[in-house]
């Protein structure tokens, strides 16, 4: 047995590695990203030549790990929670089509939203599609956890979701790892039509699943991974989901809670563990971090019954992650205080880099968007979104991946002529280019920046699939030859710049500006890379 | 043993090198650790900490409770006073550098800074910037910080060092050395300064 030191996402890498897998198909996305790092650094996954590289965006990713379950083969899919909705059609439906070769959806949630849009939770997706969901509580966990799921994956031939959050997939504990289990063999489904969800063949599909779901629960029981902890003082009973343990045991000397504890990691929670608990005590208080999914449950639509404390009665903020002061609050303990901040402390929001070419781009913008009126720019998702900080101010909306384009196609149909798209280049082939061909079909009057700095930089430099290929892209896309402009963003470049987008704007159908400079700090990198090899050499 | 820490800076100023330095002599001694790290939209240029935990039991929590905490180390001086709410009012030390990395608009005035600190019951200020440059490279001034931290950690100096050779072997001997003369500057500095 080996002991390791390792983030949450990367118990989960080594975990999947250990069940078996063949593949992992993901696309960068925090709190997620190491999963999939650590699993193309790894040598026994080289060895093994597990897949590992990145795929456009989870939509695709979820697609072909279903395709290598129906193949036979064991295989992860990992993204960040609003990636789940990108691959969700996928998703929901591989519940139907159920799996053949193990399969795991890994969902990390970002509740507080320290590098998100949302803190929407995975676990509402587990229950709407009727499959097991997985919430470790520790790095250990997340390690067993992972290989368990693998074999319940196997055991009821579906998928099951496993679900981390933020604290779980950043933070650093021992593993003690156990062997590695083989892969599988290439077997396709005794049923060739089981992945056909033509209605008749569903119909009979999704009868199964729901054939399958006292089974499921029942497992949640037999598995060890929802535990019953009894405890003498009766007037209250806590139901502690996933990370929510831990900042509990927090509280107690030793560990050691005066209630009667449910701990719960593995969903569907079973309902005669929760039966038990409900009966002997006087109140519940539930710890989820996240929406309180079991706490509505359990409190009924109208609240009649037992009293249930939790994020609905206010107990805990209904918003953002739980941490151990918070639960020692609903638990009605004394909280120790550190020192007052003083007023000389101010906010430091992220930025970017300096020497980002992203500065060059929107500063380029700015200017040339002054003669009309503001809030022209729809945005997307990467570092360039720190463009609507100031200085910059550069930009007007930040929904999802790739809703610049089609935003601003919206807006340009409204009226707001011209309005621009400002997209990544990673953003863009994850979900821009069937934008793009809207814009060209539609004649759309809108001018698109696709800011190219080579990779997919917010997340930490992860290769992009768009390397190499934006030009191309737009003109199999139909972008006319003479609106597909190329610029560098540099500073001795503005005033050029500035001239190329002015034309544009004033361009009365779809025009594209690919600004194209490499991340500096992939480039640092790669400078540092080719350093050191020379030093070697 | 239990040693709660929280580690302050900026997004690429390198704690969690101090971090994994700190982690690693731990583990050489059997202690258990945890360490929350921050990942993502921070580290370009954001406020980023860390809480690293230190027990010879077993750890609950990933994080620190509010007042808690038994010390910031932080290589930015306004930093290491964003976190005081987390810290021990009996016990807790914090140790920063007094070197402002100044990415912000409003930034405040370094006396001001420096006056709030120096109202805290125990602390170690120094100027760990010019104090690595004397040694080599400004790049090592986060190991200064950590060798001004090191007398109140609780974990062996040996310990520190033999992690400090681990972790930069790779990089060369001259890296191993200049880090450890970091290590110890800071060390020194402390003996001789630090308040409580």
């Amino acid at each position: 047995m080996q002991n390791l030191l390792l983030l949450g996402d990367e118990a989960i890498a080594q975990g999947a590695i250990d069940a078996g897998i063949s593949g992992v198909y993901a696309y960068p996305g925090t709190p997620s990203t190491e999963i999939t790092e650590y699993i193309q650094a790894s040598k026994d996954a080289q060895q093994r030549g597990i897949r590992s590289m990145w795929s456009a965006n989870e939509k695709t990713a979820m697609e072909t790990a279903i395709g290598m379950s129906y193949a036979g083969k064991k295989s992860l899919v990992c993204m960040k929670h609003v990636g789940l909705n990108v691959a969700a059609d996928a998703f929901i439906n591989s519940a139907i089509t159920g799996a053949n070769g193990g399969l795991v959806v890994l969902s990390a949630d970002d509740p507080s939203m320290h590098s998100s849009q949302n803190e929407q939770d995975s676990r509402f997706y587990g229950k709407f599609s009727l499959i097991p969901v997985m919430e470790p509580s520790n790095q250990q966990e997340a390690y067993d956890m992972t290989r368990y799921a693998f074999e319940l994956s196997e055991k009821f031939e579906i998928p099951v979701l496993l679900r981390v959050t933020t604290r779980l997939a950043h933070s650093r504990a021992g593993v003690k790892r156990l062997g590695m289990a083989s892969e599988n063999e290439l077997h396709l489904p005794s049923n060739l039509r089981q992945f056909v969800l033509l209605p008749a063949i569903a119909r009979v599909q999704y009868n199964q699943l729901l054939d399958k779901q006292n089974a499921i629960e029942e497992d949640g029981i037999t598995s060890g991974y929802n535990r019953y902890i009894d405890a003498d003082n009766k007037s209250l009973g806590i139901i502690a989901c996933g990370l929510g343990y831990n900042y509990l045991i927090e509280n107690f000397e030793g560990g050691k809670v005066p209630y009667p504890v449910l701990k719960i990691s593995q969903y569907p929670a079973p309902r005669a563990m929760i039966q038990k608990l409900y009966d002997s005590v006087d109140e519940i208080l539930i710890l989820e971090e996240g929406y309180p999914i079991l706490e509505e449950l359990l409190r009924g639509y109208l609240n009649l019954d037992k009293k249930v404390l939790g994020r609905m009665s206010g107990d805990i903020p209904r918003a953002g992650e739980l941490n151990p002061n918070i639960v020692a609050k609903a638990l009605g303990m004394e909280i120790a205080r550190g020192f007052d901040t003083a007023a000389t402390v101010k906010p430091r929001p992220p930025q970017l880099c300096d020497g980002c070419g992203h500065w060059d781009s929107f500063g380029a913008l700015n200017e040339a968007l002054k003669p009309y009126s503001g809030g022209r720019v729809l945005s997307d998702i990467g570092c360039y979104t720190l463009s609507a900080l100031p200085p910059l101010q550069s930009i007007n909306s930040c929904v999802d991946m790739g809703a610049s384009i089609t935003m601003a196609i919206g807006a340009s149909e409204a009226g707001l002529v011209p309005a621009v798209a400002a997209i990544g280049d990673s953003t863009f082939t994850h979900s821009g280019m069937t934008g793009l061909l809207d814009a060209v079909n539609r004649k759309a009057k809108i001018t698109v920046i696709i800011n190219d700095n080579s990779t997919t930089g917010m997340t930490g430099g992860q290769d992009s699939s768009a390397f190499g290929k934006v030009e191309d892209i737009c003109r199999g896309l139909g972008v006319e030859e003479e609106h597909l402009k190329i610029m560098k963003p540099l500073r001795r470049n503005f005033e050029e710049n500035v001239k190329i987008i002015s034309k544009e704007l004033e361009y009365d159908g779809v025009s594209v500006i690919v600004s194209r400079r490499e991340c500096v700090q992939t480039l640092a990198r790669r400078m540092k890379l080719k350093h050191l090899k020379k030093t070697d050499a | 043993m239990k040693k709660d820490i929280i580690l302050a800076g900026v997004g690429g100023q390198g704690i969690l090198t101090i971090a994994t330095i700190i982690g690693t002599a731990a583990l050489s001694e059997g202690l258990q650790l945890k360490q929350a790290e921050v990942h993502g939209m921070s580290q370009r240029g954001g406020d980023v900490q860390s809480h690293l935990r230190l027990s010879s039991s077993m750890i609950a929590s990933d994080l620190i409770p509010e007042g808690k905490a038994d010390m910031i180390i932080s290589v930015e001086p306004m930093e290491s006073l964003r976190y005081v709410n987390m810290l021990n009012r009996e016990s807790g030390w914090l140790a920063t550098s007094i070197n402002p990395f100044n990415n912000m608009a409003n930034y405040p005035d370094l006396e001001d800074i420096l006056s709030d600190i120096w109202k805290l019951p125990n602390y170690v200020t120094l100027d760990a910037n010019r104090i690595a440059k004397d040694l080599g490279s400004v790049r090592a001034a986060n190991i200064v910080v950590l060798g001004a931290a090191s007398p109140y950690l609780d974990i062996k100096y040996k310990s520190l060092e033999k992690a400090i050779d681990t972790i930069f072997g790779r990089k060369g001997e001259d890296m191993v050395k200049l880090n450890l003369k970091a290590l110890k500057a800071g060390r020194d500095y402390a003996e001789k300064h630090s308040r409580n």
